[in-house]
């Protein structure tokens, strides 16, 4: 039985030149990027069960989701922010976890270029997406059925 | 018994399942995450196109995926904030497979109401 095998602190404090795929050193990136996995990953915890909670658990759930209940939060600057921080962190926090695991798996130079690539590129169209929507949505639409919109928009 | 090396850390036990599950599951959350941005955008495009779309999730299969989805994020969570008490705790390495057996327990207690009262949503339709 070898689990009582005792867990030592890491002893270095940078990887030795052999195991680096890349030539030389990237300042703190690394490290910055490893801190910000906790950082964000704690209020993630915060942000996303509170909008799982919201939109799932409280009254009739995922039934009451519909173009009233999303212009119904985003009247509102709290579910703004709230939402775009999620958008933020989750997409920064879930772009670097896939970026970890491209370096760890696609071993040659040319498949972990091209990888991360689209990984950035979509990142780039999903934040820029999300924040753009968050910012410019009409909860009140002109020229949409009035039945679909929230009560508080002018009657036509 | 075991034909585990001394001295392997992680071989097949609690460090490394709790790893894989925290990698299998942050993908999964991070290509919902993509596809869920696409459908909210929607919102801009016109009231008519979202209900559309998101009148899909309003069935028993889908249901059921969502129970999955929010199994993953649970999981991701609670085992999330193991991986900060193993580096940032003292004790954290010392525990870390005890710590995962309190990530299971506690997502066993969250996902116990949250799957009744999400099923029971998704299986009477709500109204």
């Amino acid at each position: 039985m070898a689990a009582t095998t005792e867990i030592q602190a890491p002893r270095s404090g940078r990887v030795a030149p052999e195991y680096t795929r890349h030539g030389r050193s990237r300042g703190s990136f690394e490290m910055f990027a490893w801190l910000f996995m906790r950082v964000s990953g704690l209020v993630l915890v915060v942000l996303v069960f509170g909008h799982l909670f919201v939109n799932l658990m409280v009254g009739e759930g995922v039934h009451a989701i519909d173009f009233g209940f999303v212009a119904g939060k985003w009247a509102d600057p709290f579910w703004q922010v709230w939402d775009l921080a999620m958008l933020w962190l989750a997409m920064l926090h879930g772009t670097n976890g896939v970026r970890t695991i491209i370096n760890d798996y696609a071993e040659k130079d040319g498949t972990r270029f091209w990888l991360k690539a689209v990984l950035y590129a979509a990142t780039a169209v999903i934040i820029v997406l999300g924040t753009l929507v968050i910012f410019t949505f009409d909860p009140c639409p002109p020229n949409a059925a009035a039945e679909l919109l929230p009560a508080f928009c002018p009657a036509p | 018994m075991s034909k585990t090396p001394a001295g392997t850390l992680y071989r097949g036990r609690e460090g490394m399942w709790s790893w894989v599950g925290h990698r299998v599951t942050g993908v999964a959350i991070f290509f919902f995450l993509l596809v869920h941005v696409l459908d909210t955008a929607l919102v801009r495009v016109s009231p008519e196109a979202y209900n559309v779309v998101i009148n899909t999730y309003k069935n028993p299969i889908m249901a059921i995926l969502e129970a999955g989805l929010v199994a993953a994020i649970v999981f991701h969570a609670f085992n999330g904030l193991r991986v900060i008490l193993v580096d940032f705790w003292k004790k954290g390495p010392k525990y870390q497979a005890q710590l995962l057996w309190g990530v299971v327990g506690l997502w066993v207690v969250v996902m116990v109401p949250f799957l009744i009262r999400h099923l029971t949503l998704a299986f009477t339709g709500g109204h």
